[in-house]
């Protein structure tokens, strides 16, 4: 008890520093978790959640049933995500071997100031400036009216929804994706390297027996983190276009809670659907990061 | 390494070439188009390149009062306050957790990681804004994003280097912990606390949905909503919004692209202070993390 009270008064400013940001976490991040218990309630706004009845598993029913409307907004998800971890993901590789390979250090800079810049723009402006590029009215469409050619249509057409939020999310973050890879690239041993020229082997094959093994865990690290976002699609992006295209080609897992939940105030449902997606994005976590194990990588803890 | 081929060279160089273009471009014709004439832009159909007669009637008439200027405000004071806390609370929070065996580090450590592995969810968050009486107040576009646990970490990584015998000889010399967080340890981190401040700011000038979720009134609107409204949705924007008085107000294009522009610039701004200090940042957080 000596001890403790030793180290209380050692410590007592280190925790009170801490006070604050724990404060916050408390608030924000783990009382909140708590009120998913509303996805067990018939939640009605003006009771609350210490006087809303309890119903059991009736707001979970959309999901067990498999609702055509909760089906749409799971398989858009899982298509969306299937669609950019396919061409999405390799893209920041490609581009950082690419990177990696210029010899000129300015040009290099150059390009990555370029290339990392629209990363930190809002969803708002990357969409906007897409539209006012893409759109009927936009910028390419005008010059095509100009010279008297036919117009295009993307922007607010359903069936290519998918394609054009994957391109905005290609134009906005494989500069900045590069990041990680360039700096796994540059502990790449330059001496194997040398020895497989000496060896003679051709660019290509350095690249697959030298280069990508040696960046192969940061990979296997990247896409545990993309899977276990698996559920997880875009949802800024995806609310700012959702009234152009409709609920059909453009509802997510994410869309479905806020409109089903804030907007039509069935809390209770949307809150069941957010509380599963929650559940199963961490087993995925947990289980990605698990095969990564089996695989021999380190993945995103140590065992 | 072998002597790379000439095509190897041009196929790269292409590339890299494309995508900064396809970087530029929009930008460019954004900030043409917000600065020509109403004469050009009829002339064109729309967009411009290029302009002979620049003019900032566009910028007039936005930021002469109305709702851009009052979102445009809205938008500073939220970054300028929020990144101050954010960064107060998160150097606390690191410093505290920078001394491993003190009272209640696992813990609390354990806490701080674990918010990274889940999300309370939109709804649970809604109603814990709401219950705590903070739907639309300011406060609810910081505090609940007040922390981020990634830079808390990334943080700690960069005060865990610091030399241990120099935090003990300031102790012989009785300084106490706050002073030696003031006088010691934030002087050797300032390129940390430079980044993630950045960070912080890009985030609270970026945000958009915590201010659609928790503002009701318009007149509270940060820029990004106002974006929303008037460009993205194409929301006509005319005197009733801008209040501006004057005789012609400019085509409805160049005040979208103005307000654009006027979202986009803080970004450019302070993106180079970005681009110095990220890369020894980031290492750090990539290797710890």
């Amino acid at each position: 008890m000596h001890s403790l009270r030793n180290r209380w008064r050692r410590d007592r400013v280190l925790l009170l520093l801490a006070l604050p940001g724990v404060t916050a976490l408390l608030l924000f991040h783990y009382l909140p978790l708590g009120g998913n218990i509303i996805a067990f309630q018939d939640f009605q706004p003006f009771l609350g959640i210490w006087h809303s009845p309890y119903v059991g598993l009736d707001n979970f029913e959309p999901v067990l049933t498999g609702d055509p409307v909760f089906l749409n907004a799971l398989v858009n998800t899982l298509i969306i995500t299937l669609i950019q971890v396919v061409f999405v993901f390799p893209l920041p590789i490609c581009l950082a071997l690419i990177l990696n390979a210029t010899i000129s250090e300015r040009l290099k800079r150059l390009t990555q100031s370029i290339l990392y810049m629209p990363h930190f723009l809002s969803w708002v402006i990357v969409v906007a400036l897409f539209q006012q590029m893409f759109g009927n009215g936009g910028m390419l469409n005008g010059w095509l009216r100009s010279a008297d050619l036919s117009t295009f249509h993307i922007v607010g057409v359903p069936e290519l929804f998918k394609l054009m939020i994957t391109s905005q999310v290609i134009w906005k973050d494989t500069g900045w994706s590069t990041i990680i890879f360039l700096a796994a690239l540059s502990r790449v041993d330059p001496a194997q390297l040398e020895a497989a020229v000496v060896d003679g082997a051709s660019a290509l094959r350095r690249l697959w027996h030298v280069t990508l093994p040696s960046i192969r865990s940061v990979i296997v690290l990247l896409l545990i983190l993309r899977l276990g976002d698996s559920l997880s699609v875009g949802f800024e992006q995806i609310i700012l276009q959702q009234a152009q295209v409709g609920a059909g080609a453009s509802e997510v897992l994410d869309t479905y809670v806020y409109n089903h939940g804030i907007v039509g105030g069935d809390w209770g449902t949307a809150a069941a659907v957010g509380l599963i997606k929650g559940i199963v994005g961490v087993a995925l976590v947990l289980g990605a990061n698990r095969a990564a194990h089996a695989l021999g990588e380190q993945g995103v803890y140590t065992k | 390494m072998g002597e790379p081929s000439r095509l190897g060279i041009g196929a790269r160089g292409l590339v890299l070439g494309l995508g900064c273009l396809a970087v530029v471009v929009p930008f460019w014709a954004v900030l043409m188009t917000s600065i020509a004439s109403p004469e050009e832009i009829s002339r064109a159909g729309g967009f411009v390149l290029w302009t002979r007669e620049p003019t900032l009637d566009a910028y007039r008439a936005v930021l002469s009062g109305g709702i851009v200027t009052r979102a445009l405000m809205v938008s500073t004071g939220i970054t300028a306050v929020g990144t101050a806390l954010s960064l107060v609370a998160t150097i606390a929070l690191a410093y505290a957790l920078s001394r491993p065996g003190s009272l209640l580090h696992k813990p609390i450590l354990l806490m701080t990681v674990f918010t990274l592995l889940f999300n309370p969810g939109i709804i649970p968050m809604y109603l814990t804004v709401k219950q705590l009486g903070l739907l639309d107040n300011y406060l609810a576009l910081i505090l609940p994003v007040l922390l981020n646990a990634f830079n808390v970490i990334v943080m700690r990584a960069f005060f865990l280097e610091i030399p241990r015998e120099l935090l003990e000889s300031a102790f012989m010399d009785g300084a106490g912990e706050i002073r030696i967080l003031l006088r010691i340890v934030l002087p050797l981190s300032k390129a940390v606390v430079a980044v993630i401040g950045l960070f912080y700011a890009v985030a609270y000038w970026n945000a958009f949905f915590s201010a659609m979720l928790y503002l009701q009134s318009p007149e509270k609107w940060p820029l990004q909503l106002v974006l929303r409204t008037y460009v993205v949705n194409d929301t006509p924007i005319g005197s009733d919004q801008l209040s501006s008085n004057l005789e012609n107000l400019p085509p409805q294009i160049s005040v979208q692209m103005a307000i654009l522009v006027i979202s986009i610039v803080p970004i450019l701004l302070i993106y180079p202070f970005i681009q110095k200090h990220f890369a020894k940042g980031l290492m750090v957080g990539a290797v710890k993390g």
